[in-house]
């Protein structure tokens, strides 16, 4: 007989509306890693939910070293060693690393505070497990890798030794990914067995021993990694063979869509200009991708040009309309479409139904209302195309809390919005964050598309692959500034790289350094 | 030509939304009577700490208390009396609240536009409507303050609106000392509209006469079609969708291209507005007089209880409104028995412990239902979408699981 350390059995979890979990069984050996993988709305995250006490299964047996136990709440899955980083992190933005840490656990003495001991406990774990944290450092102020690695300390504090990850990775910079594969693989060698959601079929071959695969709130089944290849997953997981998508020839014309000259912006964190300088165009019919380490400006240059920021200087023109001043109501009309970065700041309502959710930007349309009344009719009518049209998985069709969605619906929402705007100009921010393999590979096809239509195609991503993939063209931008522009036909991801860390600039962006601005 | 048909419930009405409008609706209920047995059991401590006990008294003050308001046409019309400023100061808290903002500034709002309305009736000679405009734009003016130190620096509206609510008070009182011709007859009181002008009194048709009580005006009347108004706009309108978008998540909202600065300030100046019209359809009901106040006036955080046990809704402000009413009306019939002093407190216990057993029920309907979790109990939003004090509670999940971490 296996050694299991968890075991839940048949578990059956309903939502109005849909069978999240249905029957799944889902064994964890002691000192593996199990990956659980499956589309958006899956019902991986509930099912994980499920065992960290979140939600109630309506069926089905937890087991924990062959007993049955009864996690009613989170406190019961601390006690019994269950420990969770959720999709969506849940720290207090105001308090800082160490507060966050050790916030439910607090030592006290007297009921006072005793942070000395506790600081030295964290730093050790920090250390042993080669977590670096910026102790003092407030979690509004670091970036997300660190935030992650701070909720891994908050579980290593509780000295959690069942570790659950939902979909850590799909966050964090290629670095960063490669850096929490390390931690997980020396939190295993520590005795911790870690559960693990992911939507990239190498990361789970790379370091996962088992996975778990669920469709539509079914398990499909569980197999070794070690006998299976990406395309064996993938098919089970989607049902159909994923083909790599068609790029097709580049289709970019004269006509420029947007052109940003000399733009700069100041950054919210230091001194210094997060957007230095920098001048561009898209052009009609191309991807433009912009590749860069995350926190090089990248996210400072959309909100400067998509009007969430105020920006220092320079102009910003689209459609041979300067928009550099104007509202971003204007912006939008004018022709910019934009899929945000954080989709829970920026990109959704939360408390909003799905309907209004996706009328956000035609509500105020004619049509849509008339002499200044909602029409509602329309937008249900609207909405329920949009739902139809891009595959949007809920519980309750139209009238779903945008909050209660799963995360990758969430995500397809905001793009069938932006994408039906019909903009001449999509600014596309990591939009396949979070999304399995199937619905990225829609997304994808879905911007070639756009741009086959003869929209410019502004995209923003961490990810090389994907910048390989899709665009047309690449610049890279190192510390505020583009250092490159290259062909994705013509270059490598090593080349890429280099260009990404600062270790080479092209010479014909060296030379914008030099005239000084005012 | 305008449609017509945002009357008509669009599609078939979903089932979890009655869900919730039921649930809203129990929780109300119930939560008012844990605030009246609150009260009874504090009149039966009383006696009980008393030298001489008598539990005959509070089981006559509780008897006397609920038929009160049924023993003649004058107590009767007196709960609609009372119940239309409160309509409207919980129509002002309330709408604030859907924009995501605490109008604490009522009271303040609510005595500019008393003052005004009868510096309009005594100085101007106005129409009592016009006096009601008046009303409405110094409660507006006053609104608005915050509401522009919100848009424009982010101070939080909370602050500025407290310390309006003393200004704007003291403000009032200067203005009456300097403007004689207000108070000919007694110093600290402003002239009986009666002789004053009795144009400007709101109009009875009547009825005062006729049912022999000078507390039915047209004031109701104005207050449930402000309420239905501000209903329509809210639920029907693009303006109310952008309030409701602002107050859930104004970052998508900018993001959207709403101008959530012009927004809020809009919010401020209409929530502002309706606590002004509250004044002036107090003090042009001919039935009191502005006296020079040192403390701030109850009406307007009245509002704040009615707005609360309505979930912030206009329509359901409309009977909350009227059940403070008759709570207040009902007041007077424990006179003889109990102090003037004892039935505020009974008064106020009701409310408030009103107000905090719903607020408690929320929270424990929360973690009831993580650790619970039932069949029929998943829905996770039915608080988020009803607009209370938005700062006051978590308005994500997020901080709710850390505090069940925290125990
Ligand atoms: N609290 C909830 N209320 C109602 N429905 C819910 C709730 N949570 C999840 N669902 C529904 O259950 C299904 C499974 O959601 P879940 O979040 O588990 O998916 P997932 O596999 O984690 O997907 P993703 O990869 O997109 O994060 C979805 O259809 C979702 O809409
Ligand atoms: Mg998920």
């Amino acid at each position: 007989m296996e050694n299991y350390i968890i075991e839940m059995n048949n578990i059956r979890k309903e939502f109005p509306g849909v069978v999240a979990n249905d029957d799944i069984t889902l064994k964890l050996q002691k000192g593996e890693i199990h990956a659980l993988l499956g589309e958006n709305g899956a019902g991986k995250s509930t099912l994980m939910s499920i065992l960290f006490g979140l939600y109630t299964p309506d069926k089905g047996e937890i087991k924990k070293n062959g007993e049955v136990v009864n996690i009613k709440n989170p406190n019961d899955a601390n006690d019994l060693g269950i420990g969770m980083v959720h999709q969506h992190f849940k720290l207090v933005e105001v308090f800082t690393v160490l507060e966050n840490i050790i916030l439910g656990a607090e030592p006290t003495n007297l009921g006072f505070l005793t942070t000395k001991e506790t600081r030295k406990k964290v730093i050790e774990l920090s250390e042993k497990f080669n977590l670096r944290v910026d102790i003092d450092a407030k979690i509004e102020d670091i970036s997300v890798g660190m935030q992650q690695r701070v909720e891994i300390l908050k579980m290593l504090y509780r000295e959690n030794e069942i570790l659950i990850f939902d979909e850590p990775t799909a966050v964090l910079t290629p670095q960063e990914i490669e850096e929490l594969m390390k931690i997980m693989r020396v939190l295993i060698k520590e005795g911790k067995s870690i559960l693990f959601i992911s939507h990239k079929l190498n990361e789970i071959m790379s370091v996962s021993d088992r996975v778990t695969v669920l469709r539509k709130g079914k398990g499909i089944g569980t197999v070794n990694v070690k006998d299976t290849n990406i395309n064996q997953l993938s098919e089970m997981m989607v049902g159909r063979k994923i083909e790599g998508i068609e790029k097709g020839k580049n289709k970019a014309s004269n006509e420029v869509i947007l052109k940003v000259e000399n733009l700069v912006v100041p950054s919210k964190i230091h001194k210094n200009n997060a957007v230095n300088d920098i001048s561009f165009e898209v052009k009609a019919g191309e991807i433009l991708c912009i590749a860069g380490i995350e926190g090089n400006g990248q996210s400072e240059l959309v909100y400067g040009l998509t009007g969430l920021e105020k920006i220092t200087s320079g102009k910003v023109t689209l459609l041979d309309k300067d928009i550099t001043n104007k509202s971003i109501r204007e912006r939008n009309l004018t022709g910019l479409s934009h899929i945000p970065e954080d989709r829970h700041k920026f990109g959704l309502v939360l408390d909003f139904k799905l309907k209004y959710n996706l009328t956000l930007k035609k509500y105020f349309q004619e049509g849509f209302q008339n002499h200044g009344f909602i029409n509602e009719e329309m937008i249900k009518k609207h909405s329920e195309r949009l739902i139809k049209e891009y595959d949007i998985r809920s519980g309750r069709g139209a009238n779903t809390i945008a909050r209660s969605m799963s995360g990758g619906n969430q995500q397809k929402a905001i793009i069938a919005r932006e994408i039906d705007c019909e903009s001449k100009l999509l600014v596309a921010v990591q939009p396949t964050r979070g999304l399995d393999v199937g619905a990225i590979e829609n997304i994808h096809k879905t911007l070639v598309l756009e741009r086959d239509k003869g929209k410019g195609v502004l995209l923003i991503s961490l990810e090389l692959e994907e910048v390989l993939d899709i665009s047309d063209r690449i610049l890279v931008m190192y510390n505020g500034k583009i250092v490159a522009e290259l062909d994705p036909d013509q270059t490598t991801f090593q080349e890429i790289g280099l260009y990404m860390v600062g270790a080479k600039i092209q010479d014909k962006f060296k030379a914008t350094e030099v005239p000084a601005n005012d | 030509m305008i449609d017509f048909k945002f009357w008509k419930k669009s599609s078939k009405t979903d089932k979890k939304d009655n869900k919730d409008k039921e649930y809203a609706f129990l929780s109300a209920v119930i939560s008012i009577v844990v605030g009246l047995l609150v009260a009874i059991m504090l009149l039966f401590l009383l006696e009980l700490v008393a030298p001489n006990s008598d539990f005959s008294k509070p089981i006559l003050g509780i008897k006397k208390y609920f038929t009160y308001s049924f023993t003649s046409t004058s107590t009767f019309f007196k709960i609609f009396y009372n119940a239309a400023p409160l309509m409207l100061t919980g129509l002002a808290v309330g709408f604030a609240f859907k924009a995501g903002l605490f109008n604490i500034g009522a009271t303040g709002q609510y005595a500019f536009g008393a003052f005004f309305a009868l510096v309009a009736a005594i100085l101007w000679q106005f129409p009592w409507w016009a006096a009601l405009l008046v009303s409405i734009v110094a409660g507006a003016i006053w609104g608005v303050i915050p509401g522009l130190f919100k848009a424009f620096f982010n101070i939080n509206e909370v602050i500025t609106s407290i310390m309006l609510n003393w200004a704007g008070l003291y403000l009032a009182n200067l203005l009456f000392y300097n403007l004689p011709a207000m108070h000919t007859v007694l110093p600290n009181r402003t002239d009986n509209l009666a002789f004053a002008n009795p144009s400007a009194i709101l109009p009875n048709f009547g009825l005062n006469q006729l049912l022999n009580t000078s507390y039915i005006n047209i004031g109701i009347i104005i207050a449930i079609v402000v309420a239905v108004i501000i209903y329509i706009v809210l639920e029907k309108t693009v303006f109310g969708y952008e309030i409701k978008a602002c107050g859930a998540n104004r970052n998508a909202s900018l993001f959207a291209g709403i101008k959530t600065k012009s927004t809020i300030i809009f919010t401020m100046l209409i929530s502002g507005g309706l606590a002004g019209l509250a004044g002036g359809i107090v003090y042009l009901a001919g039935t009191v007089e502005f006296t020079v106040e040192s403390h701030l006036l109850a009406m307007g955080f009245n509002g704040i209880p009615v707005a609360l046990l309505a979930y912030s809704q206009p329509l359901a402000i409309i009977a909350t409104s009227i059940f403070i009413g008759f709570l207040e009306s009902s007041g007077s019939g424990l006179q003889g028995l109990y102090s003037y002093e004892m039935t505020s407190v009974i008064l106020s216990v009701i409310i408030y412990f009103s107000a905090f057993a719903l607020i408690v029920g929320h929270f424990i309907k929360k973690i009831l239902k993580r650790r619970k979790n039932s069949k029929n109990d998943q829905d996770n939003e039915t608080s988020s979408d009803l607009g209370i004090v938005p700062e006051a509670k978590p308005r994500d999940d997020e901080q709710i699981d850390q505090k069940e971490v925290v125990e």
